[in-house]
């Protein structure tokens, strides 16, 4: 059966200035994808998200949400933001509120929820992450893994139909990956719609069920964890992997 | 020492004999430089915050035209009260009226006039700060705000001005204090602050110095009091630097170990146990 498609993304190209960034992107996220996009650093993948929560404006080509041109939403881009959530290299939690906070201000100012509502269902989002005994704390109190956590918590809070991640462990202690990656698997496992932006081989092989190789903002190569690991048909993928498997 | 002997008894001799004059002045400054730097931080913030309006070319026309039009104002209205002292300011402000209108029309009350001058003068000031406080807030919090679906002043309400305000704080202590002085100069347009009293006294008794020492004393006061009230109060806003942990965080205890919870179920941490499906 054909999962519907959340996200499209149609020839979209993006330049910084008369640097070519992201050249002719085209591909899709359905209900239930899990979508690790690799390559090399300064090939795109963080732009390419980046785009699509409109956090950067796209030069060319266009995204479709649910079929609807997410260039032509006007104010409903806030609501748009909250059903595509967002986590960052570099965590991005508020650092005036504690971790409760963190994860009920969207609930409340977006989705209008009352206090207590957004209290008790942040509450169980933070379990599921481990976070919740740390409710009070405030982020700077945090280990990077711990802050991590809370930053996924933050996006799932707000029910999103498909979370982004934007190199999520890259700032981490390699001792802190694992509580992260764990997570990320969880969710993953409970259907979560997920596009991850990774370096994470290991991750992108075992959870994901559709592994993009960017390079030089094109998409050189996608398909199948499977296929792209075992049998890559590109020289590039195959370089770029070599590098990182050591064959 | 027959000098200073002399000077402490004239300063006594003022003392007893002007200080109502001398306490109705500080209380008439004091009032002034509160007021004016409270409706001066109001115009600063509004200011500060609609100077930072981002604006894009994915943006309407329309949008882009005001924004723009906007900062044009606020820069103009920043650099002529920055650009000007503060006494030609309240010059003209309180005799463009009667000017204008041929005496119709003026200001009803000095303090009106007074509180309008300060106000205008300090919001130019602080316009400048609370942007400068907005551009120092790590943009990784901007994004953040902008990710989870907040608009500007949401994300200026809630996430960006609270992290500002530790770096605005001092500015609007500064500007208080600048206040406190600088509104000796209202006494162009006949405002009985601090330093009218000393005119006043001056006037009646040529004792020129030893009033001046009385008033040096009296700023010094002021402004050694308010310098300790704000510490205080920048202490209070830096908050408690711990936190209560309920339980112990299994995760970082087990992280790489093995898997916690298992998947597709809840876990709840205040029990120690699985709870059932979600």
């Amino acid at each position: 059966m054909e999962k519907e498609a959340i996200l499209e993304v149609r020839h979209l190209s993006k330049t910084f200035g008369t640097n070519p960034v992201l050249r002719d992107i085209n591909f899709e996220i359905s209900e239930g994808d899990v979508i690790s996009v690799i390559g090399p650093s300064g090939s795109g993948k963080s732009t390419l998200l980046r785009c699509i929560n409109l956090l950067e404006t796209p030069t060319a080509g266009s995204i479709l949400f649910r079929g609807r041109d997410i260039k032509e939403l006007g104010k409903d881009v806030f609501s748009y933001r909250a059903k595509v959530g967002m986590v960052f290299q570099s965590f991005n939690l508020f650092d005036n509120l504690t971790v409760m906070e963190n994860c009920t201000l969207g609930q409340i100012k977006v989705l209008h929820k009352n206090r207590e509502e957004s209290e008790e269902y942040a509450l169980q989002i933070l379990s599921r992450v481990g976070m919740a005994p740390y409710c009070n704390a405030r982020p700077r109190q945090l280990s990077g893994g711990q802050k991590q956590r809370v930053a996924i918590a933050r996006a799932m809070a707000l029910n999103p139909e498909v979370i982004l991640f934007d190199e999520p462990t890259s700032a981490l202690d390699p001792e802190l990956v694992g509580e992260v990656l764990d997570v990320m698997r969880d969710l993953a496992e409970q259907g979560m719609t997920m596009a991850v932006v990774t370096h994470e081989m290991a991750f992108a092989r075992q959870v994901s069920n559709r592994v993009v190789f960017m390079d030089d903002g094109v998409i050189m190569e996608e398909g199948s964890p499977e296929e792209l690991f075992t049998d890559p048909q590109n020289d590039r993928t195959r370089e770029f992997l070599g590098r990182y498997l050591g064959r | 020492m027959s000098k200073f002997s002399q000077l402490l008894q004239d300063v006594l001799r003022l003392c007893i004999k002007y200080y109502p004059m001398y306490f109705a002045g500080m209380k008439n400054t004091v009032l002034l430089a509160l007021v004016g730097t409270v409706l001066g931080c109001m115009i600063g913030f509004v200011c500060g915050v609609l100077n930072t309006v981002p604006y894009d070319i994915r943006d309407p026309f329309r949008k882009r035209v005001l924004v723009r039009i906007m900062r044009t104002i606020i820069r103009a209205y920043v650099e002529l009260f920055r650009g000007t002292p503060m006494v030609l300011q309240a010059v003209f402000i309180y005799y463009a009226l009667p000017y204008f209108t041929d005496g119709a029309a003026r200001f009803s009350s000095v303090w009106a006039a007074s509180i309008l001058v300060v106000s205008v003068n300090t919001g130019a000031y602080m316009t400048e700060s609370v942007r400068g406080g907005i551009i120092a807030v790590d943009p990784g919090q901007v994004e953040g705000a902008m990710a989870i679906g907040l608009n500007h002043v949401q994300a200026m309400m809630y996430v960006i001005l609270p992290q500002a305000i530790r770096s605005i704080l001092p500015q609007i202590g500064n500007n208080f204090i600048i206040n406190l002085k600088d509104t000796s100069v209202m006494f162009m347009i006949s405002f009985t602050d601090f330093f009218a009293a000393h005119r006043g006294v001056v006037g009646a008794t040529y004792l020129y110095f030893p009033s001046a020492v009385i008033e040096m004393v009296g700023y010094l006061t002021m402004t050694l009091i308010s310098s300790f009230l704000l510490r205080k109060m920048e202490q209070r806003l830096e908050g408690s630097s711990s936190f209560e942990l309920v339980v112990a965080d299994h995760l970082t205890l087990t992280s790489g170990v093995y898997r916690n919870p298992a998947s597709g179920e809840l876990f709840i941490e205040r029990n120690r146990d699985y709870a059932g499906k979600d």
